[in-house]
C-alpha cells in the first residue's frame, strides 16, 4: 500500500520536474535507497494484455546470491551496493573497445519500457516491466570484429559491496554468455530499470542482462564487463553443474531439470500453476536462432 | 484455648504434608514444549492471515513445514543420548510427543506440497515421485514414518510386545537419514543448512553405534570372565 502511494508521488514528482534526460529522487519512507524515476522512456507493445506482477514482489523475491542466499536477503543487503559511480567495460574482438560511464551511456541510449515475462529455472514466473535498450544497440558502438561470435558477460567482483563472493557457492564473479546472433536479438536488452524507475540494487543495479526466452540465471546482474570472444564463454551455473544448467538456458517444458520439472511454473502471486511455453512464450520471435539444434542436448 | 485444640488437630503429622512429589515433567516440561512445538504451525498462521510470508507463501509454508518436521525428527533422536549424557530419565517422557510433532509437520508438509503447490495435479506429482530422487527419498521417509505414528501409543506397545516394538521403531534411522537426503538433493547449491542437519544426524547415530560396539565388547569380556565361559 505504502509503496503505491510511493509510487504515485514518485509520478507526480516526474510529472512536476519533467526534465529532458535524468531522473527525480524521491526520498522513501519505508527503504534506506531513494528512489528515483526516469523521466524519458517510450512504452512498446511487449507484454500488452500480461497483469504485472507487484512492485514488492519483484523486489523483494530475488535470486542474487551476492547478496544473500534466502530470496528476500537480496533486499535486505541492497545497500551495500554502490551502482554509482559505473564503469561498463567492451572490449575483446570489436573495433571500438570502449569504457562507459554508466550515467553518460543512459543519456546516449533512448529508454525502452518492455514489459517481459521472467521464467525462473525453479519453476517460478514474472511479469516485469523492465526499462532498458536493445543490448545490439551497445554492441554496434563497438562494432564486433567478423571473428567474433560470442559475447561474455561478467558481474562485479568486490566482496566488500556483493558479500556473497566471500562464500565459495559458485566461483566468482558471475559469468554469463551469449551467441553474438543471439545478444543482437531485438528482444534481449540491457535493463536499467523497472516499473519506470531506476533499478533497485537487488534486481541488478545498475545494469543488467534480460533474455526472456531463457532462465532468469541468463539475465545476468550488476554487469561490469562484456567481452566479444571467438569460442563460447563459461558461464557460472554450467560450470558449478554442467548436467542441471547449459549453456543455452532456453526456456523448454520438454527438458526437465534433472531434478524437478519444467512443464509448468508458479506465476507469482497465482495460487495455480501454468503451462510453461517453449522460449518462454517468444518461440515466434526466437525460436530461429536455434533451427537444426537438438535442443535436449543444448539444453 | 479452642483455637489452640483446632490449631493443633489441623496440622497433620509431617509426612503427610509431603504427598507426591511434584511432577515436574508432567506438569510443566512436557506442556511447555507441546505449546513451543505449536509455535512455527501459529507463526505460519499468522503469516498467511497477515500476508507477510513472502511473495512465494506457498513455497514458503512447505520449505517451513518441511524445514520443522527434520528439526524435530533429530530432535527426537536426541532424546536417548540425553538421557544417557545427563542422567536425567524424565527426559525419555517427551520422546513419544517429539516423534508424533515430527510427523504431524510431515503430514502438513505433505499437504502443503499436494494441495498448495500442486493442487491434486496427480500424473504431475506421480511424475516427480518416480523422476525426482529428492522426492522420492522425502516420500520413503514419510512411508516410513507412517507405521511408527500409529504404533506410537501404550496399546501398541503391549500388543506388539516390547522388543518387536523396539525392533519395528528402529525404522526411525531410515527415515531421517532419508529425510536429511531429502533436503539435501533439494538445495541448488546452498549446501550449509542440510549439511549441518547431516552432521547432526551423522552425530546422533554415531553416538548410538558407539554405545552399541561398547555394549557387545563388555557382553564379550564378561562371557570371558566368567566361570561357566571357561568350560
Amino acid at each position: 500500500m505504502s509503496r503505491r502511494r510511493l509510487l504515485a508521488t514518485g509520478i507526480a514528482g516526474a510529472i512536476a520536474t519533467a526534465a529532458g534526460i535524468g531522473s527525480t529522487t524521491v526520498a522513501a519512507s519505508d527503504g534506506p535507497a531513494p528512489r528515483s524515476k526516469f523521466a524519458n522512456f517510450v512504452k512498446t507493445p511487449w507484454g500488452a494484455g500480461e497483469h504485472l506482477t507487484d512492485y514488492g514482489a519483484i523486489t523483494t523475491y530475488n535470486n542474487f546470491y551476492e547478496l544473500g542466499l534466502g530470496k528476500e536477503d537480496p533486499q535486505r543487503n541492497a545497500h551495500l551496493l554502490k551502482p554509482r559511480p559505473w564503469t561498463l567495460s567492451v572490449d575483446g574482438l570489436c573495433a571500438k573497445p570502449a569504457r562507459f560511464d554508466i550515467d553518460a551511456l543512459i543519456a546516449a541510449q533512448p529508454l525502452q519500457e518492455r514489459i517481459y515475462r521472467l521464467r525462473c529455472v525453479e519453476a517460478w514466473s514474472m511479469v516485469v516491466p523492465w526499462i532498458g535498450f536493445p543490448l545490439a544497440a551497445l554492441l554496434d558502438r563497438v562494432e564486433p570484429l567478423g571473428n567474433a561470435k560470442f559475447v561474455a558477460f561478467q558481474t562485479l567482483f568486490d566482496p566488500k559491496q556483493l558479500p556473497g563472493q566471500r562464500s565459495p557457492l559458485l566461483e566468482w564473479p558471475y559469468v554469463e554468455g551469449l551467441r553474438l546472433d543471439e545478444a543482437r536479438h531485438p528482444l534481449a536488452i540491457l535493463a536499467v530499470g523497472l516499473y519506470g524507475e531506476v533499478m533497485p540494487n537487488q534486481n541488478g543495479a545498475p545494469i543488467r542482462l534480460i533474455v526472456p526466452w531463457k532462465y532468469g540465471f541468463k539475465s545476468i546482474k550488476s554487469i561490469v564487463r562484456l567481452t566479444l570472444t571467438e569460442t563460447m564463454p563459461q558461464t557460472a551455473w554450467n560450470r558449478q553443474a554442467p548436467r542441471e544448467y547449459g549453456f543455452y538456458a532456453n526456456v523448454n517444458p520438454a527438458v526437465d531439470h534433472p531434478r524437478w520439472s519444467q512443464k509448468r511454473e508458479r506465476r507469482i502471486g497465482e495460487f495455480f500453476r501454468r503451462d510453461t511455453l517453449p522460449f518462454n512464450g517468444y518461440g515466434e520471435e526466437v525460436a530461429g536462432l536455434y533451427a537444426g539444434m537438438d535442443l535436449t542436448t543444448w539444453y | 484455648m479452642v483455637l489452640a485444640e483446632a490449631t493443633v488437630a489441623e496440622v497433620p503429622p509431617r509426612r503427610a504434608v509431603r504427598r507426591r512429589r511434584f511432577d515436574i515433567v508432567g506438569r510443566v516440561v512436557k506442556p511447555a514444549l507441546f505449546t513451543l512445538c505449536l509455535l512455527p504451525l501459529a507463526s505460519l498462521a499468522w503469516g498467511w492471515m497477515h500476508g507477510s510470508l513472502g511473495a512465494n507463501p506457498i513455497e514458503a509454508t512447505t520449505r517451513t513445514l518441511g524445514d520443522w518436521a527434520l528439526q524435530l525428527l533429530l530432535l527426537t533422536l536426541a532424546v536417548t543420548p540425553a538421557r544417557q549424557l545427563t542422567g536425567w530419565t524424565g527426559v525419555m517422557r517427551l520422546r513419544r510427543m517429539l516423534g508424533l510433532f515430527a510427523f504431524s509437520y510431515a503430514v502438513l508438509h505433505v499437504a502443503s506440497y499436494v494441495i498448495l503447490d500442486q493442487f491434486f495435479a496427480w500424473t504431475a506429482i506421480w511424475a516427480d515421485v518416480v523422476k525426482r530422487r529428492y522426492i522420492t527419498a522425502g516420500l520413503a521417509a514419510f512411508l516410513l514414518l507412517l507405521p511408527l505414528a500409529v504404533t506410537s501409543t501404550s496399546g501398541w506397545v503391549k500388543r506388539l510386545g516390547a522388543p518387536v516394538w523396539r525392533r519395528l521403531h528402529r525404522l526411525v534411522y531410515p527415515a531421517a537419514a532419508l529425510a536429511v537426503l531429502h533436503h539435501f538433493w533439494m538445495v541448488k547449491a546452498d549446501v550449509q543448512q542440510p549439511l549441518v542437519l547431516a552432521a547432526a544426524l551423522a552425530l546422533l547415530l554415531g553416538w548410538r553405534l558407539i554405545a552399541a560396539l561398547r555394549r557387545r565388547g563388555e557382553t564379550q569380556r564378561m562371557a570371558r570372565a566368567t566361570p561357566s565361559g571357561k568350560a
